[in-house]
């Protein structure tokens, strides 16, 4: 495909055929070689053929091919005339991750670090097949659809000042659950309050650089050796059930014909079905937050009885991955409502955005990127100038360069666990087979991808962070 | 042996073709290559049965719907596939129905589960007839 290259870090397809608008990729002449072998540009430029879209279609760093949209998509719509696809945010609705500061340093914990990752191993339920809390009555599960990370605080799982620092303040509003299949309430009742498994994770994490001191302190990182946790994981099968429901939905009702790609499927924003859709994946949005919130009481629970305090065990923020929203940007110098999906990606608001929370309003949103199994994850700031770049939105982790069946092939649990180890890093696992699939060669440089968002400017390098000890669903 | 699915390179998720001399053939090797994606079929019991019924307006929904009912049916029942049988495909109307009945076993510690399959994607999806029938589906995993 025809790319001209507008900078070191941006690559354009010019708009030809039935592109409403052009396609930028943020990328790199390395990353640009991955992302050209599979069909992320043709996707892209998909993408930008759809009703209402607004400047241009966006490919975010860790791009990589998904299923009509590409993982990596970024893409706004008039809300008059655009349309908002379950395709555009994925099928796991708010995948995202949760950061945890502590107070202590990696040598407070080296003694007992085999015994934190065993407690949390232990509390938080992961792996296919695990359930989660006790038996949850479905109107339970609706109230966690309705009110997020606001639920599971109100129910004793951490605290409110957790809720400030969540995306959304933990809770979408505009959901309502009664919109959920019974599919959908099944499938989410024995699952609320795991991990899951695939790419999900939690690590008890190390700081290991700081390259932007003030913001890194404001966001309460403030030394090299100082241990965090970070939280991987979505909504499960509740949220992966609305995606299918509503593909589904929408191919009865408005039939596929003229799509490029089926799952490029949609509904306008202001139609009944569009409306009833963004009301259940908010609804999964929140059954998310509450999942990471419950997981990271359990965390803070583990760190009290092993270490005696989890004191300092302050939320440093939580972002979603995967998800639909309305949200107010200048487009052709006037100030629009939109509906943008992210699909893979990470919303990174600059300075100012009422959007922050007041903690972080002077400096920008915190952005957390996980790498993969093993290798560094970092920790980023918005920009003001990703709002004019990529409508304020970045990269959400290394993306995967293998499939999981070649992985599987090349690569074991055990061997991968014994490298681990050389390397100070402990694991657990509830599956070696899991293990391999998810091996660090599988995925591109993560130090590639952010470094990419830095220097295109969509989000600023604030820490990096390497593991300690992970648990893998 | 005849091969009863073949998985192909994809780089982040798992695409996979699956084959039969019947329509019917195909869709229950669809059905085990995507469960091979979570657990060894092998090692799974016959102990419990669920019977299925799905509808579809084309074959690709289908076939969608119909591999749906394996993770629908791990999510809410901690259901593991062992084998489809009786599988039949019909027409009522301008529908497709397919019904079957799935055989496996409740998840239990000895069972290990080791990959996660999200949802059935229409991603690339093809279903083709040719010497033998060939379905192609592309899973979120």
């Amino acid at each position: 495909m025809e790319l001209n290259k507008i900078n070191e870090y941006t690559w354009e397809i010019p708009k030809t055929g039935d592109m409403k608008v052009p396609a930028l990729i943020y990328t790199s002449a390395r990353l640009l070689e991955s992302v050209r072998r599979d069909m992320t540009l043709k996707q892209a430029r998909n993408v930008a053929c759809l009703r209402g879209i607004q400047r241009r279609s966006y490919v975010m760093p860790d791009a990589h091919q998904g299923y009509g949209f590409p993982i990596g998509g970024v893409a706004a719509f008039d809300m008059d005339e655009g349309i908002i696809s379950p395709g555009g945010v994925g099928y796991d609705i708010n995948c995202g991750v949760r950061l945890l500061r502590t107070d202590y340093t990696e040598k407070d914990i080296h003694e007992r670090r085999t015994q934190l990752l065993a407690g949390i191993f232990r509390e938080v339920p992961a792996g296919v097949g695990k359930g989660g809390i006790t038996r949850l009555s479905r109107n339970v599960l609706l109230e966690v659809c309705a009110n997020g990370a606001e639920w599971a605080v109100e129910n004793g799982y951490g605290t409110r000042e957790d809720l400030q620092r969540t995306e959304e303040s933990g809770r979408m509003k505009g959901a309502d659950p009664s919109h959920l299949s019974p599919r959908a309430v099944e499938r989410g009742i024995p699952q609320l309050g795991t991990l899951g498994a695939g790419n999900h994770f939690l690590e008890i994490q190390k700081v290991s650089e700081i390259y932007d001191e003030h913001v890194s302190r404001v966001f309460g990182i403030q030394s090299v050796g100082q241990v965090l946790v970070m939280i991987h994981c979505g909504s499960r099968g509740l949220g992966h059930q609305v995606a299918s429901d509503y593909i589904r939905l929408m191919e009865n009702k408005f039939g596929t014909r003229g799509l490029p790609d089926r799952e490029l499927i949609n509904a306008p924003i202001r139609s009944q079905l569009g409306q009833q859709y963004y009301k259940c994946m908010s609804a999964a949005v929140n059954y998310a937050f509450a999942n990471r919130q419950m997981i990271a009481h359990w965390v803070r629970d583990v760190f009290a009885k092993v270490m005696g305090s989890s004191e300092g065990m302050n939320q440093v923020y939580d972002v979603c991955h995967n998800v639909a929203k309305f949200e107010r940007h200048r487009i052709d110098g006037k100030d629009k409502e939109v509906c943008i999906h992210r699909k893979g990606a990470t919303r990174s608001f600059g300075p100012g955005r009422e959007e922050i929370p007041e903690v972080y309003r002077s400096v920008g949103q915190p952005v957390i990127i996980p790498g993969s199994m093993g290798t560094a994850s970092y920790i980023l700031v918005g920009t003001s100038e990703a709002e004019e770049l990529s409508f304020g939105s970045t990269a959400h982790g290394a993306g995967r360069v293998m499939s999981r069946h070649e992985a599987l092939r090349r690569f074991r649990g055990e061997q991968i666990k014994k490298e681990m180890e050389s390397r100070g890093i402990e694991l657990k696992s509830t599956s070696w087979k899991g293990v391999a699939e998810e091996a660090s060669q599988a995925y591109k440089d993560v130090d590639e991808v952010v470094n990419v968002s830095h220097k295109a400017g969509i989000g600023k390098l604030a820490a990096k962070v390497t593991p300690v000890g992970v648990m893998k669903g | 042996m005849v091969e009863k699915y073949r998985f192909l390179r994809h780089t982040a998720d798992a695409k996979f073709q699956a084959f039969g001399t019947t329509l019917e053939e195909a869709f229950i090797n669809a059905a085990l290559a995507t469960a091979s994606l979570m657990w060894d079929l092998e090692k799974i019991e016959k102990k419990i049965e669920h019977r299925v019924e799905v509808k579809g307006k084309d074959l690709k929904q289908l076939l969608m719907g119909f591999l749906e009912e394996i993770i629908y049916l791990l999510d809410s029942k901690m259901f593991l596939l062992s084998s489809p049988e009786n599988l039949r495909i019909g027409k009522k109307g301008s529908l497709y129905v397919l019904k079957a009945l799935l055989k496996g076993d409740k998840y239990s510690e000895k069972y290990e589960i080791h990959g996660d399959v999200k949802a059935i994607t229409y991603n690339e999806m093809e279903i083709e007839q040719n010497a033998r029938f060939m379905v192609q589906v592309v899973v979120d995993v």
